[in-house]
C-alpha cells in the first residue's frame, strides 16, 4: 500500500476544544478511503485538515504533521492555493457558482492561468465526461448551472474540482442531500474515478462506505479507533467499539 | 442502520427456534431408536409425521433471517448470526430427515425379529444426541471450546460405526439369510454417523460465528 497522505501525531484544537487527538493515519494512493463515525467524532474536521479548510476557522490550532506527496502541508513554504489545486473538495450541498455550466468548470483552470479557449474547451469536456455529466449537458453548456437538478449540480461540482487536475478529491457527505438515483450515480462515478484519483469521503451512510470504499476509518470522540480494509472492517472489526457502532449499538 | 431493539428481538426468535429444532431432532432420533429396538411401527410413523414440524421451523428461520437482512442490513457479527442460523437450521433439517430414515427402517423390518440385540446403534445414538445438545448449547453460549469438542465426539461415533459394520459382516457370514436386515441396520449406522457429521458442522458454524474464521472439524 503506497500512501499519498501521511498524518502523524496530529492534534487539532478549536480554542480549548480538543477535536482531533494524536491521530496517525496513512491514506493510500488511488483508492477510496471512507471516514465513518457518529456526529462530532472528528471525521469532517480531519477531512478539512487535508486541504487546510480549517485555517478559516478562528482559534484553530494544529500540532503534528500532515504530509501530502512528501510535503508537510502546514509548513510555511506551502501555498494554500496550490494545495487546494492538488486537493479538491466537494461538499454536502451542491454549490455551483451562479454562472453557466461551462464557466463553472472553466473557473478553476482560468484562475490558475489557462486562457486559451481551445485548451479550456478540452478541459471542460474532459472534466464533464469524467464526472459523467457530459452527455446530459453538452448541448446546453451556456445554460445557468442553477438550472440543473441537485444530482447534476453535484456532478458539476465534481467536474469543477477535477478541472484543475487534482491528485486528491475530498468528499464531505457529498451525497447526503441527493435522492437515491443521484446518489447511485455519484457512487458509480467514484468507482470510475478511483483509478486516477485518491478519494477521501466522509459519509454518514455506512452502507455507502461499504459499497464504495477500499479502506474505512472509524472515528470516535476525536480518536481514530480503527483503520482497515473495508471488507475486513465491516465483516470482522478488531475493536469492539467499531463493532458496536456499525451494528447500531450507539451513534 | 440497525434498529437494535427490533433486531435483538428477532435474533432471540432465531435462537429459540434453533433450540427447538435441536430438541426436535434429539427427540426424533431417540424415539426412532426406541421404535427400532422394540419394533414399534406406530411410534416410527409418528416420527415420520413430526418431520413436517421441523421443516416448518427451518422455513421460519429462513423468513426471519431474510427479513432481517433486507430491512436491517446487518454487518459483522450480526450478519454472521444470521448466516449461521441459516446454516444450522439446514443442518438440523437434514438431521431430522436422517432420524426419519432410521424410523423408516423399523417400518421396513416390520414382522421380523431383530437378528441380534442392538448395542452399538443405541450407544452411537446416545453420543450423537449429546452432541446435538452440546452443539446447540455451544451456539447459544457462543462457546468455541464446546464447538471444537464436536470433532472428538464425532471420532468416537466413527469408531463405533466401523466396529458395528465389522460385527454385522461377521454375523452375516454365519447367517447369510439375514442379508436384508443386515443391510438395513448398516444403513441405520450410516444415518446416525451422518447426523454426527451435521452436529460437527454446527460446531464449525459456531466457530465461524464467534471468530469469523471457518475451521474444518469434519476431518
Amino acid at each position: 500500500m503506497k500512501s499519498i497522505i501521511d498524518i502523524e501525531k496530529l492534534d487539532l484544537y478549536y480554542e480549548s476544544f480538543h477535536a482531533l487527538k494524536a491521530m496517525d493515519l496513512q491514506i493510500p494512493e488511488k483508492q477510496v478511503t471512507a471516514f465513518i463515525g457518529p456526529s462530532g467524532c472528528g471525521k469532517s474536521t480531519l477531512l478539512r485538515t487535508l486541504n487546510r479548510m480549517n485555517d478559516m476557522i478562528p482559534g484553530t490550532r494544529i500540532e503534528g504533521s500532515v504530509t501530502i506527496g512528501g510535503k508537510n502541508i502546514y509548513s510555511d513554504e506551502v501555498e494554500v492555493e496550490s494545495l487546494r489545486k492538488q486537493v479538491g473538495m466537494v461538499f454536502q450541498q451542491p454549490n455551483p457558482f451562479p454562472k453557466s455550466i461551462y464557466d463553472n468548470v472553466a473557473y478553476g483552470p482560468r484562475l490558475h492561468g489557462t486562457r486559451s479557449k481551445a485548451e479550456l474547451d478540452v478541459l471542460v469536456e474532459q472534466s464533464l465526461r469524467q464526472a459523467a455529466l457530459w452527455e446530459e449537458v453538452k448541448d446546453f453548456l451556456k445554460k445557468s448551472a442553477l438550472s440543473l437538478s441537485g444530482g447534476q449540480q453535484q456532478r458539476l461540482c465534481i467536474a469543477r474540482a477535477l478541472a484543475v487536475q487534482p491528485d486528491i478529491l475530498l468528499m464531505d457527505e457529498a451525497t447526503s442531500a441527493l435522492d437515491p438515483v443521484s446518489t447511485l450515480k455519484i457512487e458509480e462515478l467514484v468507482q470510475e474515478l478511483r483509478s486516477e484519483y485518491t478519494i477521501v469521503m466522509v459519509t454518514h451512510n455506512m452502507h455507502q462506505a461499504a459499497r464504495v470504499s477500499g479502506r474505512t476509518v472509524f472515528f470516535l470522540n476525536g480518536v481514530i479507533v480503527e483503520a482497515a480494509d473495508t471488507e475486513q472492517l465491516f465483516a470482522n472489526p478488531k475493536d469492539s467499539r467499531t463493532e458496536d457502532y456499525i451494528s447500531g449499538r450507539f451513534g | 442502520m440497525i434498529r437494535r431493539k427490533e433486531f435483538d428481538k428477532d435474533l432471540e426468535e432465531l435462537r429459540s427456534t434453533l433450540q427447538q429444532m435441536g430438541e426436535h431432532v434429539t427427540d426424533a432420533l431417540g424415539g426412532a431408536i426406541v421404535a427400532l429396538q422394540t419394533l414399534d411401527t406406530a411410534r416410527a410413523q409418528e416420527i415420520v409425521k413430526a418431520d413436517l414440524t421441523l421443516n416448518a421451523m427451518e422455513d421460519k428461520i429462513m423468513d426471519i433471517g431474510s427479513r432481517l437482512i433486507i430491512t436491517q442490513q446487518p454487518v459483522a457479527k450480526d450478519l454472521r448470526r444470521i448466516i449461521v442460523a441459516f446454516k444450522i437450521s439446514s443442518d438440523l433439517e437434514r438431521m431430522g430427515d436422517l432420524a426419519l430414515d432410521v424410523a423408516k427402517v423399523t417400518m421396513r423390518i416390520q414382522g421380523q425379529q431383530l437378528i441380534k440385540p442392538l448395542v452399538d446403534i443405541p450407544r452411537m445414538a446416545e453420543i450423537v444426541n449429546k452432541m446435538i445438545d452440546e452443539a446447540i448449547q455451544a451456539y447459544l453460549d457462543e462457546n468455541t471450546d464446546l464447538a471444537y469438542k464436536m470433532a472428538q465426539d464425532d471420532d468416537q461415533v466413527d469408531h463405533l460405526y466401523s466396529g458395528m459394520i465389522n460385527e454385522l459382516y461377521t454375523n452375516l457370514v454365519a447367517h447369510p439369510d439375514a442379508l436384508s436386515q443386515t443391510m438395513l441396520l448398516t444403513l441405520v449406522g450410516r444415518y446416525i454417523e451422518r447426523i454426527a457429521d451435521h452436529a460437527t458442522n454446527i460446531g464449525e458454524s459456531v466457530v465461524y460465528l464467534v471468530t469469523g474464521k471457518r475451521p474444518d472439524l469434519n476431518q
